[in-house]
């Protein structure tokens, strides 16, 4: 069966490149734009992994991996963040991020860490 | 109340200004002497129309437009917040 | 003389006023009143004291009671010679105090009390009706003069109908020109003007018909006085009692007057106009009294016995064939009605709607915060005017046109007079209160109904029979002519002496009993000590109060521009750079002034209250302040004034450090928001080509990606396109390509264009075509895009369901400013001063397509232009005004 990836992320440029990108590897990538949604959608989907973009309408990144956080069902779950700005990488790992990405990045670093992040 | 300081003696234009509206304040009290005092020297305490009550009445209204009109200045000039009263 | 030719020369005549008051009104507004503010004019307006009533009644007075009618100039000739200081008091407290009429000023120096405002009208509109039928009937008589040019002025004319028709003209000129606009003042300079051509035409008539009766009829002086001496003596004979009382009388009246005040206080512009008007006033009134005696005497000579002498003014004239000098004769009288009834009813009508309507308004609709009260206000005195002018033609219809006039006049003088021991007790006395001043005045109202106003009617009318012989409910002391027995006095003086005696009485007893309010004895100090300055009036302690709140209801009653202004150079006087100053208690002050003007003291100081709470002086902080002595409150003054300087120089420099810390963090913000804005189109740029150059794909999803992947091309071009332009705008090296284009133009240009932002909202626009008719000498492409981007912005954020945008477009000393105000929520006051920040996007919420450099650029495009964009508060939705100069010069560099 094939895990299932949470992509959050407000720009529908870049989420259409993950998308084709993962989905060629053989994930399941479900997208929301809204910051706010993005929280009952994890509930709702109960993702693999999520992959989450810093600067987003109705609550930021971190907002959301704080909330990620502070819930037992999700304390565990794998985060990747997504930035367009250098600073922010620090704020990331101290609010729990597993991993933390740079915008632009390459295709193969992406899914190596993705790949990485599930053990395969 | 608080009074802005002013000096105890004037120079001798103001003081001639402030003069002339204590006179402009008695000119009412004049005026009203002059023009009751018909009353009391006609027979019965009664005015009529002569022409002599006429001419009287209208001296007397010349007269305190006159006198106004000579006053006047003294009013107009140094109208400055504490240029009141005294 | 033909009747026609009467009405065709009346009209021309109202045709010519209205000609003069429009200009005087488009001098004033143009502020080039120059001469016309003159002592001359201010004279002139003055003589609104003489009306119909001195013009045709001083001759049948003279005729019926000999030299009686002199009291009546008397009166007046006395307080203006001498009496200087008590009027210049008077006019100092109108001009400080922005008073707009007498109930106004009584309201305002008890302690702003409504109640007390609402008693002055009702006496005020009760008392003068009766007066204003007399002009009617004045008017309709001498009508009737010409229409049967018989000399004995009984008119086959419809009495009636002429008196509806002059009412209805009147009305109607009244409301045109002195309900125009709504000033801060309530100054009306062309009716002040067109009064004064009536003074003019009134005196000059009355003149004319005196010489031509000295020495056109009787043979001169001589044979005036020859004349004077045969004439029967019997009939005209003066009790002393009526003498000294009237002179008193009028002297009151010409103080309370409702017209009176109107033109010698609210129109004053200038206390030194008292000066001149301390002699010219008497002699106005002098030469108009100069030939009535003439008149009269020859008149009861040659005219048939049982003519009415109070039309011999034009009757004289008529038996001898002048036509043309009865003509003007006619004119003057006409004046003299129209003048004081048009003043009359603008000072009735501005009591009126402000003690009575809009206070009735304010509280069966406090929070109705988005209507209009400008309209309000002027409806309610376009409706007052008519209704007061209604009531007199009431009266005028009731008493019949019976009675003559001068009976009429003495009963109006009275009533008004009722107010003259709380106005002097105001001005004079600390210790006046309001319940003093109730007290006097209902009582002395009272009285004066039950004594001079309701008998007036005759027995039987107002009162019965038996309440004039027996006495009210049967008790003989309380019949009308003769309280407490008083059974011998002349009714008149009857009337004056009881009722000024229980009035003071009543004012002073109640003062002296009763303890004031804080509010009642700051004013009190502030008026009683008008000229030394030292007491402000009413402080308001620190309130918390929301200044856009206070500026949306300054606009109601000021009007948009005028509030903003107020607003505005209040904050620069703070030191603060934008619309909003901070609630002081010294802003708050001069607010309230400026809303007194309009709607009278009670009424603002509510308005005021409403919003800020009761967080006005305590009667503990006025001991605190009256304890302190006079060199200590001179020496804090002075104090005072430092730390105000002190204050303005930290606030500045408060704003500025304010400026400088944040424009530190946004520059660090400006370089990480350049990053981000420039590393989101990467990133799809570069994981696409990753994609494409893999191969391997359908064709269709090759199109596709290359389709993104140039999308996002362009917009990193943009992106550096709008960084350089607002490089080269802030470093002031653009190239402007100045030439005339239209406003209109411009506007339509950027409508369309900006149609293509968010195109799924349909927009509701409102212009006003007209007023956009207007050539620009700029940039046209750069002012075209200011507008595209502030529509734009409209467009992207406002949030109404029904979204609409207005354009106002305004002209004004070579300025030209247009503003854009939607419907929408607006942008909160914390962020109004960051929104032309570079990368400012107030929320992510909608990111279509932008990078937040939009108001950025706007600014220095206007910067470049030499104009300006601002944020404008208080709209009740986001509002952007662009101020541009009608002619941009090339800089010299």
């Amino acid at each position: 069966m094939s895990q299932h990836v949470l992509l959050i992320e407000d720009e529908p440029n870049i989420a259409e490149a993950i998308r084709f990108i993962l989905t060629r590897d053989g994930w399941t990538v479900s997208h929301v734009t809204d910051g706010s949604a993005a929280l009952d959608r994890v509930r709702s989907d109960r993702p693999d992994l999520v992959i989450l973009d810093h600067m987003l309408p109705g609550m930021s990144g971190l907002e959301i991996l704080a909330a990620l956080r502070a819930d037992p069902e999700t304390k565990a779950l794998p985060v990747m963040m997504l930035t367009a700005r250098g600073r922010d990488r620090e704020m990331a790992e101290r609010a729990g991020a597993d991993c933390f990405m740079s915008k632009p990045f390459s295709n193969a670093e992406i899914l190596a860490e993705v790949r990485s992040m599930m053990g395969r | 109340m608080a009074r802005k300081e002013s000096p105890l003696f004037l120079a001798r234009a103001p003081y001639r200004r402030r003069r002339l509206r204590d006179a402009s304040r008695l000119l009412p009290i004049l005026g009203i002497f002059f023009l009751l005092l018909p009353l009391l020297w006609t027979e019965e305490s009664r005015l009529s129309l002569s022409a002599g009550d006429v001419i009287y009445f209208f001296s007397v209204w010349i007269f305190l437009i006159g006198a106004a009109a000579a006053f006047a200045p003294g009013l107009r000039s140094g109208q400055g917040p504490t240029g009141d009263e005294d | 003389m033909p009747f026609k030719l009467l009405v065709v020369a009346c009209l021309l005549y109202v045709a010519f006023l209205f000609a003069v008051a429009f200009i005087v009104e488009r001098r004033a507004q143009a502020g080039r009143l120059g001469w016309l503010r003159s002592p001359l004019v201010y004279t002139l307006s003055l003589s609104i004291y003489s009306t119909a009533w001195t013009f045709y009644g001083a001759v049948g007075y003279a005729a019926r009671s000999g030299l009686e009618f002199l009291t009546i100039y008397f009166g007046p000739t006395l307080v203006f010679v001498g009496w200087w200081w008590l009027l210049r008091k008077l006019v100092r407290i109108g001009r400080q105090y922005r008073v707009t009429s007498i109930a106004d000023l009584i309201s305002s120096r008890f302690g702003k009390s409504n109640t007390l405002g609402v008693i002055v009208t009702i006496i005020a509109v009760v008392a003068t009706t009766p007066y204003i039928a007399l002009q009617l009937q004045s008017v309709v008589l001498s009508f009737g003069v010409f229409a049967s040019a018989t000399p004995d002025g009984q008119a086959p004319l419809d009495a009636g109908q002429t008196a509806i028709w002059v009412a209805v003209g009147l009305a109607f000129f009244t409301i045109l020109f002195g309900t125009r606009n709504l000033d801060a003042r309530e100054q009306h300079h062309g009716i002040v003007t067109a009064i004064a051509v009536e003074a003019v035409v009134k005196l000059v008539a009355l003149l004319a018909v005196g010489i031509f009766v000295v020495w056109g009829i009787a043979g001169g002086v001589g044979d005036v006085i020859a004349r004077i001496d045969a004439a029967d003596l019997s009939a005209w004979q003066v009790q002393p009692g009526r003498w000294a009382g009237l002179i008193f009388l009028s002297a009151a009246a010409v103080i309370t007057l409702p017209r009176m005040f109107q033109v010698m206080v609210v129109e004053n512009d200038d206390e030194g106009q008292l000066a001149r008007a301390s002699w010219a006033f008497p002699l106005y009134l002098m030469l108009m009294s100069l030939f009535i005696v003439p008149i009269a005497v020859v008149g009861l000579d040659q005219l048939p016995a049982g003519s009415n002498p109070d039309m011999f003014v034009l009757t004289l004239p008529l038996a001898e064939g002048q036509g043309g000098l009865a003509m003007l004769a006619f004119l003057g009288g006409f004046s003299s009605a129209t003048s004081m009834v048009i003043v009359e009813a603008i000072a009735l009508a501005t009591m009126i709607s402000n003690h009575v309507v809009i206070p009735l308004w304010l509280r069966l609709r406090p929070a109705a915060a988005a209507d209009d009260l400008r309209s309000v206000v002027l409806m309610a005195r376009r409706v007052a005017i008519a209704a007061v002018l209604a009531l007199g033609y009431g009266y005028y219809q009731v008493s019949g046109g019976s009675a003559a006039l001068a009976a009429i006049g003495l009963i109006a003088f009275l009533g008004v007079a009722q107010v003259l021991p709380a106005l002097l007790g105001g001005l004079f006395w600390r210790g006046a209160t309001r319940t003093g001043a109730i007290l006097g005045l209902v009582t002395g109202f009272v009285v004066w109904a039950f004594t001079s106003f309701l008998p007036s009617f005759g027995p039987g009318a107002a009162l019965s029979d038996a309440v004039f012989t027996q006495g009210l409910f049967g008790l003989a002391w309380l019949r009308p002519q003769a309280l407490f027995g008083t059974d011998t006095m002349d009714p008149m003086i009857h009337a004056l002496f009881w009722s000024m005696t229980l009035n003071v009485i009543a004012f002073c007893l109640g003062s002296l009993l009763t303890f004031p309010g804080p509010v009642e004895r700051l004013q009190g100090a502030a008026f009683v000590n008008v000229f030394e300055g030292t007491v402000g009036p009413e402080r308001w302690s620190k309130g918390q109060v929301d200044p856009e709140a206070l500026l949306t209801m300054a606009q109601r009653i000021l009007g948009e521009e005028a509030a903003l202004s107020l607003f505005q150079t209040a904050a620069r006087d703070q030191g603060k750079d934008s619309f909003l100053p901070d609630p002081t208690p010294a802003f708050l002050n001069q607010l309230e002034a400026q809303l007194s003007g309009t709607v009278g003291a009670a009424t603002a100081h509510a308005m005021i209250s409403q919003l800020v709470g009761r967080a006005t002086v305590t009667v503990e902080d006025l001991m605190a302040v009256a304890s302190e002595s006079a060199q200590i409150m001179e020496y804090s003054a002075k104090l005072e004034a430092r730390e105000a300087e002190l204050t303005r120089t930290a606030g500045a420099l408060r704003e500025a450090n304010e400026k400088l810390m944040q424009l530190s963090i946004q520059k660090d913000a400006f370089l990480s928001q350049i990053s981000h804005e420039l590393r989101t189109p990467m990133t799809s740029i570069r994981a696409f080509s990753e994609i494409l150059t893999e191969g391997d794909l359908p064709p269709e999803m090759v199109v596709k990606y290359g389709r993104i992947i140039h999308e996002e091309a362009k917009r990193l071009t943009r992106l550096l396109d709008d960084l350089l332009d607002l490089s080269v705008l802030e470093n002031g090296t653009v190239q402007l390509s100045l030439g005339l284009a239209s406003l209109q133009q411009m506007l339509d240009t950027a409508l369309i264009a900006a149609r293509q932002t968010r195109p799924e909202r349909s927009f509701i626009i409102h212009r006003d075509l007209p007023s956009e008719a207007i050539y620009l000498k700029t940039d046209a492409d750069r002012l075209t895009q200011v507008f595209i981007n502030l529509i734009s912005n409209a467009r992207k954020y406002c949030d109404a369901s029904q979204p609409e945008l207005r354009i106002a477009v305004r002209q004004r000393a070579g300025r030209v400013t247009v503003d854009f105000i939607d419907n929408g929520k607006g942008i909160p006051k914390d962020s109004q001063s960051l929104v032309f920040e570079k990368f400012a996007r107030l929320t992510d919420a909608n990111r279509a397509g932008g990078a937040g450099l939009g108001l950025a650029i706007c600014r220095e495009i206007m910067t470049n232009l030499g104009g300006s964009v601002a944020y404008l508060p208080g709209q009740g939705g986001a509002a952007f005004r662009v101020t541009v100069p009608l002619r941009l010069e090339k800089l010299a560099a």
